[in-house]
């Protein structure tokens, strides 16, 4: 039977890609409890031989690592709230609602999906300086409040709620905002746990915006954070290496504890798209 | 009446925050981009001047800008199809009946992808490291001498591009797979049943229900590869000798460096054309499917 060799090199081929993925995540881990040194020996060592939390404590009394972990989480936090809230109410009014040029504004919104963000960069800098946002959490925050892909997203899915449902409620003389509350939001959770998950991720590893817009160290996210010090202490791979695992560690955990919600929201905005 | 009046409620907020902050940034930048915005206007606009062309005009004289130019077709040229390539292999893989523990596979393989990209990156550059680097320490291994990775002009791109690989694969991996999942049985039977081989079904049966997935997925992709910035920007800052400048690195050091905000839209643009026209030449030049399905 050629059944068994077949299985072995399917099998095997996807072993040797799955370590190849997860080896830099579970090597970032190790070289993290090594003693400041130890990484930068010959033959490079795999396991640390006195693991030590000696990196962390380093990181967080001397690095400030612990004002950017807050920076980050605060961050975060802030735009997956604000950005779902206008996000699920525009997908949901794009899907169930009528108003006047809905069709050409949605057109519109997706044509623009196009023209990558990078465009913007320096009109967004100019006009957040005249606001005084530059340099403040607010820089961040307040562009990422919307997002047409969190809109399409919704959207798409808002098109399954019956219209029926929504109208028996306006029957019983339930106010729009109500029928939103308690009929919408509940129908829509999969695809918010969706969109709150990519929100997170998303504003938890972004780069280029919070280089440009916040350039006092005391507000920095941990990746510019991370970037900045790791050019400082090229040499400190144990150090530089903590600092790795504090930064990555949140998001995974998050994606595998949400990874179901993470995967379908994936297949339903590129797929349909 | 009072439903439009809710509707509109339920719109304007997110409306205004992407008209103000993005629609409004996209057409100020072309304004932007003819004028000579730098450092002067910043402190005082009545130093702005409108100058027509000229900052497409100069960007094209300049040699750094074709030099970032080259670098970053290079970066899509080998990264896309090397890119894709990965991921169709591992979702063919995933795919198979043979295959275990698919969704344990499944996860190892997205994980990279929602990693910080900053993150890894640092990660990469030890991993790159000419002395104590464990891919030269494997490479030596197999009696191959150590690579100046990141320190060697003609090395540093094909090592971002292999990161950039081993750090985003896993998602068109995951929209292929689901491209794979939704081809109907019956096509592969029938095949077998006209004595096709495994790689002619591959090649008739596959490669087709796959086509219009394939081209969304690499449309998506070129336009994010064209984006290179922070890969560089952690591991390489553009050397050496500025063999790893991208576009974007290049807009960046121009605008928030050097203060040139109407050169730096000028290039924002320009990379937005190059997007844009390579999206159109896929999507024209794209096998239409013989049949509507």
């Amino acid at each position: 039977m050629t059944r068994l060799p077949a299985r072995m090199l399917v099998n095997g081929a996807l072993l040797v890609i799955a370590a190849a993925t997860l080896f830099p995540l579970v090597w970032m881990v190790a070289v993290s409890f090594m003693t400041p040194g130890e990484a930068s020996t010959y033959p490079p060592p795999l396991v640390p031989r006195d693991p030590t939390l000696s990196n962390y404590r380093e990181l967080f009394a001397r690095t400030g690592m612990a004002r950017y972990l807050l920076n980050s989480v605060l961050l975060a936090v802030a735009v997956t709230a604000l950005s779902l809230a206008l996000n699920v109410a525009a997908g949901y009014a794009f899907a169930k609602l009528r108003f006047k040029g809905r069709e050409r504004i949605f057109r519109v919104m997706l044509g623009a999906l196009v023209i990558p963000s990078q465009v913007a960069l320096v009109p967004l800098f100019l006009l957040l300086k005249e606001l005084g946002l530059v340099n403040t959490y607010g820089g961040v925050i307040v562009p990422a409040m919307a997002s047409i892909f969190g809109i399409f997203l919704v959207r798409q899915y808002a098109l399954a709620i019956p219209d029926d449902l929504l109208d028996a409620a306006r029957i019983d003389g339930a106010s729009e905002l109500r029928i939103f509350r308690s009929i919408v939001v509940p129908a829509l959770k999969p695809i918010i746990v969706t969109l709150c998950v990519f929100t997170l991720l998303g504003t938890w590893n972004d780069f280029m915006w919070p280089l440009i817009v916040l350039s006092d160290q005391h507000l920095y996210t941990l990746p510019v954070a991370l970037a900045s010090l790791s050019r400082e202490h090229v040499a400190d791979s144990e150090l530089m290496m903590a600092g790795s695992v504090v930064t990555i560690l949140p998001v995974l955990v998050v994606f595998i504890a949400l990874q179901r919600y993470y995967l379908q929201g994936l297949m339903a905005g590129s797929v349909k798209a | 009446m009072k439903r439009t009046t809710a509707a509109w409620w339920f719109v304007a907020p997110a409306l205004a925050v992407i008209g103000v902050f993005f629609v409004l940034p996209v057409l100020a930048a072309l304004i932007v981009s003819f004028t000579d915005f730098d450092i002067y206007a910043l402190a005082d606009i009545r130093n702005l001047r409108f100058i027509g062309w000229r900052n497409y005009v100069r960007l094209l004289e300049t040699p750094l800008f074709w030099h970032a130019l080259g670098n970053t077709l290079y970066f899509v040229a080998v990264g896309v199809p090397l890119s894709i390539g990965a991921s169709l292999g591992a979702a063919l893989l995933l795919d198979s009946p043979l295959a275990r523990a698919k969704s344990f596979f499944r996860t190892a393989l997205f994980a990279p992808v929602v990693t910080t990209l900053v993150a890894v990156a640092v990660i990469w550059r030890y991993l790159l490291s000419t002395r104590y680097g464990l891919i030269n320490y494997a490479l030596g291994g197999l009696g191959i001498p150590p690579v100046d990775w990141l320190g060697d002009p003609h090395w540093a791109m094909p090592a971002i591009i292999l990161f950039a690989v081993w750090k985003s694969f896993g998602y068109n991996t995951v929209i292929l797979l689901a491209g794979l999942q939704s081809i109907p049985q019956d096509l592969y039977e029938a095949a077998r049943m006209d004595g096709a081989s495994t790689v002619q079904q591959f090649r008739h049966v596959t490669l087709p229900s796959l086509a219009p997935i394939l081209l969304m997925v690499s449309i998506l992709t070129i336009a994010g590869h064209f984006q290179l910035f922070a890969e560089p920007y952690v591991m390489t800052q553009g050397g050496p000798l500025q063999s790893t400048v991208s576009v974007l690195y290049f807009m960046y050091e121009e605008g928030f460096k050097w203060w040139n905000l109407g050169s730096a839209s000028a290039v924002a643009f320009v990379l937005f054309l190059f997007i844009f026209a390579v999206t159109l030449a896929q999507l024209r030049l794209a096998p239409r499917p013989a049949v509507a399905a």
